[in-house]
């Protein structure tokens, strides 16, 4: 069975588009898929080095705007004296220079902050976020300011016979984002498989054992924090294609809030962690809004996030794989086997 | 100059609260080992008592104030009491993601009894500016000055002078030990997070008049108390009080003479320019607090 499970479960996300016909629902899930690249990106951090990116919209709003001031280009002058126009590229490029431009970023803060350990990753990357939210809105040649970058444009493929077609379609988007995630859960299930991730895996469990036997920590840490922010940079330029339109108030706190509920819950340190809670803050406050207004949906966000600390500190999915190996001799009958071997399947080969 | 010696003056004033922030968010991850998010919201809770307390309710202005101050020590005590007492021993993170859970149950209830919009709070001193020379600056900010003094030179005197500031001098060199010796370390948490809080929601309190009190101001406050502990070292009070002066006079002249809008980025240069010249703060000494 658990051999089977990723397959059982690629074929349920691939056919989505197929069964599901309400274009609110698909919306919401194209939304939650981006944001699912995102939180397995915090993952990467969080769960595989132990270090908590409290700026990490901050990379994603980079690869947004990036990304879309590639494809809808801009006219600018530097100091006033070097003056630097950009003539709009196809948003591919854009998406392969927003997730660049991110990776450098995480590449700077990575080697700014792991000089030292404790807290101070997290407060560097908490101003690198409102920082970088404050050139979003006072650089208002490059990025529009409060008035946004309007009309970007969405992605185009190129089909024979047909030439390039616009993804304005939702399945389509589904697809894209769907090819990008399995791409990001392939690149971090790799990367934390071998011998990087088993590093990586060291020094948060006992750092001053893992420089002992020679295991180069700053290098592993600056290197998941590139990783990391590449892949933040990747779901921002794919959100800023889907939304087509990009605002400084993409760098809210609260997203990044969101991304660490999502991974907490689903469990960190697992592979279907921050997919099993995007899927549930995905889709939670679609359900929320119907009866709360959004400080309340907000409130219920931060008392769910203490109460998982408090009682599923682990989270989900390994709270369910723990249950599952209590029950080893029966037969799996429910979903829950499956969800839980997308974690374990790759700690067992 | 004149233009200098003013935006020196003004960085004077917000450089007391600022303070005040720092000092007591150095305190509690001094002692506690708690990156303490609920802070900034207990800034924005001090503005909000003085505004319930004076605007809404009538009272005196500086009843209102010390209510203020009280209000945010009791609250400070509810937030250790609750949520991380059952806590202690936990690593870092998890505390830090229950103050964060704390901070947005905080300011979501701003917002949704106080709506969006920032309220002014009057006060009961003269709106004509005091000037001296080619400076002027309201009586008001005069006061928020002082006031800030009196506070900081009364954690020092805590600390350094009563039995309760021993006992968080000793938690904070090994907390082990302390409780060997039989001190009551529960206590000495709670009474710091606390006192931390207090002050945190006196700076609240003081700013709110000067400026608005708005549900999203304690965003920004956590994030300079961040800088400003980081500036003067994990821990060290004197080291916060120097660095609260210090970001407040980089900001203001950043802000003068720079650009305004980049005035809040300026306590993100500073942590930039102290992580990569001294990580362990401008103001290290030994490990020690005092």
């Amino acid at each position: 069975m658990s051999r089977y499970a990723p397959i059982f479960w690629l074929v349920i996300f691939l056919t989505v588009p197929l069964w599901l016909k309400d274009q609110y629902f698909l919306h919401v899930l194209i939304i939650t898929g981006i944001f699912i690249i995102a939180a397995m990106s915090l993952n990467l951090l969080l769960g595989f080095t132990g270090q908590l990116s409290l700026g990490h919209i901050a990379f994603f709003g980079i690869g947004a705007y990036a990304s879309s001031l590639t494809s809808v280009g801009f006219d600018v002058e530097l100091f006033g004296v070097v003056r630097v126009v950009h003539k709009p590229w196809p948003a591919v490029a854009g998406l392969i220079i927003g997730t660049a431009l991110a990776g450098f970023c995480g590449f700077l803060i990575g080697k700014l902050s792991f000089k030292v350990r404790g807290a101070y990753f997290i407060i560097v990357t908490l101003s690198f976020a409102e920082v970088t939210r404050l050139v979003a809105l006072n650089w208002v040649e490059l990025t529009q300011g409060p008035m946004a970058i309007n009309n970007v444009p969405p992605f185009t493929v190129g089909l024979p016979g047909l030439g390039y077609v616009a993804l304005w379609n939702k399945a389509y988007y589904y697809y894209l984002v769907l090819f990008i995630a399995i791409l990001a859960y392939i690149l971090i299930a790799r990367l934390v498989g071998s011998r990087i991730g088993r590093a990586m895996v060291a020094l948060k469990e006992n750092e001053s054992l893992a420089v002992s036997i020679g295991i180069d920590v700053t290098r592993y840490l600056i290197l998941g924090a590139v990783v990391s922010a590449a892949l933040a940079g990747a779901a921002g330029s794919l959100y800023a294609h889907y939304v087509k339109i990009i605002d400084p108030d993409v760098f809210h706190f609260m997203y990044t809030v969101t991304m660490i509920i999502m991974v907490i819950t689903g469990g960190k340190g697992t592979l279907a962690g921050p997919i099993v809670g995007g899927l549930i803050f995905g889709f939670l406050p679609v359900a929320v809004r119907s009866f709360a207004s959004p400080e309340v949906q907000w409130m219920i966000y931060g008392v769910f996030m203490i109460i998982i600390v408090f009682v599923l500190p682990q989270g989900i999915v390994p709270a369910v794989t723990q249950w599952i190996e209590s029950f080893r001799s029966r037969p799996p009958n429910d979903t829950g086997p499956a969800l839980a071997s997308l974690a374990t399947s790759r700690k067992e080969d | 100059m004149a233009e200098f010696l003013q935006h020196l003056v003004n960085a004077l004033v917000l450089g007391g609260t600022y303070a005040l922030l720092g000092i007591g968010l150095t305190l509690i991850f001094g002692i506690m080992r708690i990156v303490n998010f609920t802070h900034g919201e207990l800034f924005a809770f001090g503005a909000y008592f003085v505004y319930l307390f004076a605007m809404l309710l009538g009272f005196n202005f500086f009843i209102a104030f010390a209510i203020a101050v009280v209000g945010g020590c009791l609250l400070g005590a509810a937030i250790e009491f609750i949520l991380l007492r059952p806590l202690r021993g936990a690593d870092i993170e998890t505390t830090m993601l229950v103050t964060i859970g704390a901070w947005i149950i905080m300011q979501n209830t701003e917002l949704l009894v106080w709506g969006g919009v920032a309220k002014a709070i009057t006060t009961p001193f003269p709106e004509t500016p005091l000037v001296i020379g080619a400076i002027s600056v309201s009586p008001l900010r005069v006061f928020v000055l002082v006031i800030a003094l009196v506070l900081i030179g009364g954690t020092y005197a805590l600390i350094h002078r009563t039995k309760l500031g021993m006992g968080m001098r000793a938690t904070f060199q090994d907390s082990e030990t302390a409780e060997l010796m039989g001190l009551n370390i529960r206590g000495i948490y709670t009474a710091t997070f606390s006192i931390g809080s207090g002050l945190a929601a006196a700076a609240g309190a003081l700013l709110g008049p000067v400026f608005l009190a708005a549900p999203t101001m304690g965003d920004l406050a956590s994030l300079k108390a961040f800088a400003i502990v980081i500036l003067g070292g994990l821990g060290n009070i004197t080291g916060a009080t120097i660095g609260g002066f210090l970001l407040a006079i980089i900001e203001e002249l950043g802000a003068g003479y720079i650009s305004s809008g980049y005035r809040d980025a300026m306590g993100f240069l500073i942590i930039i320019a102290v992580l990569l010249v001294k990580p362990t703060g401008l103001f290290a000494r030994a490990e020690r607090i005092g």
